[in-house]
């Protein structure tokens, strides 16, 4: 009896001290919280009809956004665990332990688990209204996508407070993460939910590449397309090639350490080298992927507000294809520091310089956007302006990094850590929130409230700037990455301190932004055209939001900017008057996709903690649920032409 | 509607906070990237330097641009009715901002590739030390959890937790780890490579001055990490001889017991000398 006690207290952390029973504590009111609420309201049917069930394109994209807001609030909270722990000298308010799980989840929450489903939440939102189509190529397989990445996303969050959290980095390199130097459950959470978010991934790459290159509505050619379906369907690419690399990194590790094979173990003849660059070829287009969505964004929200056609639109496909091709051979600069060699290094150095040239092209072309417009400083607006100069301090410091012998003295110092925040906040974070602001009426038929965004990306982007913008000296001063903490003599308590005022600062912003959620949904304004921004893509010519089938007829493209011509020349997005709406084929909802990733998350676990009976239980229902989609005849419905006629007077558009 | 004086004012107390603290960083002891104290370290400098140049006049070229865009087509009450033209792109404007990055990546490329190869080789020695300790001196670094040795080959000398060197002199870091990954890095006298198991990388390092240099592990390698510092001790070579001599002589051997002490998981008290390099 005491004997599973102690190993219960132990498996539940409870000897951990007093930072898990907070998080126990707070996730269990959370649970309870939602499943009062749920009872009380008597909502559980809703959310299984509606949500958990749905195969709708922008159902998903709007799961998959809140998701990330809620992985960004986990990962912001671990960074600012970290500054608080960095903020003076010899501060142990960490141990050693729990820093060096904090900063592992943190970074892998926030790019697998927050950046990802964020841009893949508007590839979902955005890019089936774009094209003028009804859903996704495969509908059902979207649905399993977002949930693999959902059970995959909370099998990693329960590692802080079952078994313990990965420490080994985001990076996980070998031969750190082996048994031998880093025993228990971590580390297989880290390969396990990646390894699932990853097959996730991977679906929805193949469904969008599918999607744009078959499901255009007629007329609108691939050189008509919004620049931000263009991000998708180059990322889409990118996301093919890259993540089944990532696949077999993860995978190859996941063997070594439950199976006691020697793929990266030195004793045993492997090699800790291959699993680094196998992570990098898949870790660096992995950046891009992030990234270029957030330059659709960036060009949607640039030249709707500007009020002017997106400048140089060839030069811009051109320079995202460029830039897709050379991401995936700059990896090795992420460690010019492993003896490569000059001939190598100096490869991989001007490789990476070469990408300012195709970046440096799609900057000038948003400011000469810009240059003789007329320049509206919405919310959505500011994030893409503020994101120009923060993005350009990203890049140019990456030119800097990729140069080799400079690289020697800033590799994984802060200097380092300033660049790579100053891309991914600065670029894709203000990119996500520009996105945000400007697909939010669409989303939710409610604009979120100006004021209130002016503070939150006032608050934010200062902060940001005054917690980053230092750490590019601590690196000059010798301040590595993943110390837990360090000794005063240095000079970096004051920098230390002033950038952890920063970080507190984004968190204010961050505050500001969910209160302007709640407020804008109780009190905001209603978008009542479907046109709040006098936009120039297809998604704006339908209702906020769109009906379940988007259009009602599918429209003819004439085009770029199709729905900018279609105002202009006073066409309806519904053809001429009187061409008679015809029964609309749409899928059917499914709970399959929510209980296959049931079971990857059962076999999930048993990988993690090496209980076989409970992997192969996990692995038998998700090949049963496979089967049975096989032999599922009835997949989809008709939307009746009465409906349709309702819903299309509802919105004036008869 | 122009900025705020309050906006701008804020902006200056922000930039002037940050001066403030950095002013008090400019001892070259804070800033060893930024003050080199050998040749190593003084090329990566320059091209550090030379780089941060080049970008920062990029950044002030797109800062005008951009400025210039923002304010004068911003949106006001008075330009209602302008309607901004459809402009599809233009040749020669495109070709110009496509041209000049090629060229400052060229220009920044050449030296890099330049100063890469020049690294492998070891920095050329001044005449007068050569005489007095040899051509270079080697010494093979093995990182342990969360410990540095050195060892002195031809000296039959080890050292953990700090390392003594001529200044003038050329050394050659032969690096390997016995557990995971570290980074050997000394700022002040150039940058760091990695110390791998199974490997065995190269790195030339040299002081120009006698001094003591703070290095340190520049890879996360587990909890005691933070912790993986040493002192790099370059001394004139008549004083490096002298220590050599000394060490030989008095220090204790290597035994098994310590081996095992130093192995082990876990940090030291104090730097250990032996005047062996094999357990005896």
């Amino acid at each position: 009896m005491n004997g599973v006690v102690n190993w219960a207290v132990h498996f539940f952390m409870l000897d951990e001290g007093p930072l898990i029973w907070l998080s126990d504590f707070l996730i269990g009111c959370a649970t309870i919280g939602i499943i009062v609420a749920l009872t009380y309201f008597k909502l559980w049917k809703w959310l299984w009809d509606n949500w958990l069930t749905t195969v709708d394109h922008k159902k998903i994209g709007i799961m998959y956004l809140i998701a990330a807001v809620l992985m960004l609030f986990r990962g912001g909270t671990d960074g600012l665990l970290m500054r608080a722990q960095l903020s003076w000298p010899n501060l142990h308010f960490l141990t050693a332990d729990h820093y060096d799980q904090i900063f592992t989840t943190h970074g892998t929450i926030m790019i697998l688990f927050m950046a990802m489903p964020a841009i893949i939440g508007f590839f979902n939102v955005a890019v089936p209204l774009q094209i003028g189509c009804r859903d996704v190529a495969f509908p059902y397989l979207n649905a399993i996508s977002f949930w693999l990445f959902f059970s995959a996303a909370l099998l990693f969050n329960l590692s802080f407070v079952v078994g313990g959290s990965p420490d080994g980095g985001w990076t996980s390199y070998p031969p750190y993460v082996e048994n031998f130097f880093d025993p228990g459950p971590g580390e297989n959470y880290f390969l396990v939910a990646l390894q699932i978010t990853g097959i996730g991934t991977i679906a929805t790459g193949v469904n969008f590449l599918i999607t744009i290159l078959r499901m255009r509505a007629p007329g609108m050619t691939m050189m008509r397309l919004p620049m931000f379906t263009w991000s998708v369907f180059i990322t889409s690419i990118i996301i093919v090639f890259a993540f089944p690399v990532l696949t077999v990194a993860l995978a190859l590790l996941l063997i070594d350490r439950d199976f006691g094979s020697h793929f990266f173990t030195v004793t045993g003849g492997g090699m800790p080298m291959q699993y680094i660059n196998l992570f990098w070829i898949w870790g660096h287009p992995e950046v891009y992927i992030v990234i270029l969505p957030a330059f659709g964004i960036l060009s949607e929200v640039v030249s709707t507000f500007s009020h002017k056609r997106l400048f140089g639109y060839s030069a811009m496909v051109v320079s995202m294809i460029a830039i897709a091709i050379l991401s995936f051979v700059v990896w090795v600069h992420h460690f010019f520091t492993m003896g490569a060699g000059p001939g190598v290094n100096s490869f991989f150095g001007v490789s990476t310089m070469a990408i300012a040239i195709p970046t440096g092209v799609k900057v000038f072309n948003w400011l000469f956007t810009m240059h003789k417009g007329r320049v509206e400083f919405t919310s959505a607006m500011l994030w893409a302006v503020g994101f120009i100069p923060n993005f350009l301090i990203g890049g140019l410091t990456g030119v800097m990094l990729a140069v080799p012998p400079a690289d020697y003295q800033y590799h994984n110092s802060y200097f380092l850590i300033a660049h790579f925040h100053y891309t991914l906040i600065g670029g894709t974070v203000f990119g996500v929130f520009a996105g945000i602001y400007y697909w939010w009426p669409k989303m939710f038929g409610v604009l979120l409230d100006e004021k209130l965004g002016r503070w939150h990306f006032w608050t934010f982007m200062i902060g940001f700037n005054i917690c980053f913008f230092p750490q590019f000296f601590l690196g000059f001063m010798g301040m590595q990455r993943r110390m837990y903490t360090y000794p005063a003599g240095y000079g970096w308590g004051i920098i230390n301190l002033i950038s952890t005022v920063g970080a507190v600062l984004m968190g204010v912003g961050f505050l500001i932004f969910v209160w302007n959620v709640l407020w804008s949904a109780r009190f905001g304004q209603r978008d009542t055209t479907g046109d709040p921004w006098d936009g120039r893509s297809l998604e704006w010519a339908t209702t906020s939001p769109a009906p379940e089938y988007n259009f009602a007829i599918i429209p003819t493209i004439k085009g770029r900017d199709a729905w900018w011509l279609m105002k202009k020349t006073g066409e309806s997005i519904n053809g001429p008057k009187g061409v008679p709406f015809r029964p609309i084929h749409m899928p059917n909802n499914s709970g399959r996709p929510i209980i296959m990733s049931l079971f990857f998350f059962i076999a999930g676990g048993g990988f993690i903690f090496q209980w076989w009976v409970l992997a192969i239980i996990g692995l038998l229902g998700v090949l049963v649920t496979m089967a049975q989609r096989s032999f599922e005849y009835h997949d989809h419905h008709y939307i009746p032409v009465e409906e349709i006629e309702r819903t299309e007077a509802a919105a004036g558009r008869l | 509607m122009k900025p705020s004086g309050r906006r701008v004012r804020s902006l200056f107390f922000i930039v002037g906070l940050s001066m403030l603290a950095l002013a008090g960083c400019d001892d070259p002891k804070y800033m060893p990237v930024l003050s080199p104290q050998g040749p190593v370290a003084r090329s990566e400098y320059y091209l550090i330097l030379y780089s941060f140049i080049v970008m920062l006049l990029v950044v002030l070229g797109v800062f005008v641009i951009y400025f210039y865009v923002i304010t004068k087509y911003r949106a006001r009450p008075e330009n209602k009715d302008y309607v901004p033209p459809e402009i599809e792109g233009n040749t020669k404007w495109e070709t110009i901002w496509t041209v000049i990055p090629i060229i400052i990546v060229i220009a920044l490329a050449i030296p890099t590739v330049a100063v890469t190869y020049k690294l492998v080789k070891p920095p050329k020695v001044e005449a007068a030390t050569t005489a007095a300790v040899g051509k270079s001196l080697t010494i093979d670094v093995i990182s342990e959890q969360w410990k540095w040795v050195f060892k002195y080959p031809e000296q039959n000398i080890e050292t953990v937790n700090y390392v003594n060197i001529p200044a003038g002199v050329p050394v050659n870091f032969e690096l390997t780890a016995s557990g995971p990954i570290n980074a050997f890095w000394v700022p002040a006298l150039g940058g760091m490579e990695y110390a791998m198991p199974g490997m065995n990388l190269k790195l030339w390092l040299e002081a120009d001055h006698p001094g003591t240099y703070q290095g340190r592990s520049g890879q996360y390698s587990g909890r005691g990490f933070a912790h993986m510092t040493f002192n790099v001790n370059a001394q004139s070579p008549a004083d490096f001889a002298k220590w050599v001599q000394t060490t030989q002589r008095t220090a204790p051997k290597l035994t098994q017991q310590a081996q095992d002490q130093i192995q082990k998981p876990g940090l030291l008290n104090k730097p250990l000398t032996f005047s062996s390099t094999e357990p005896q």
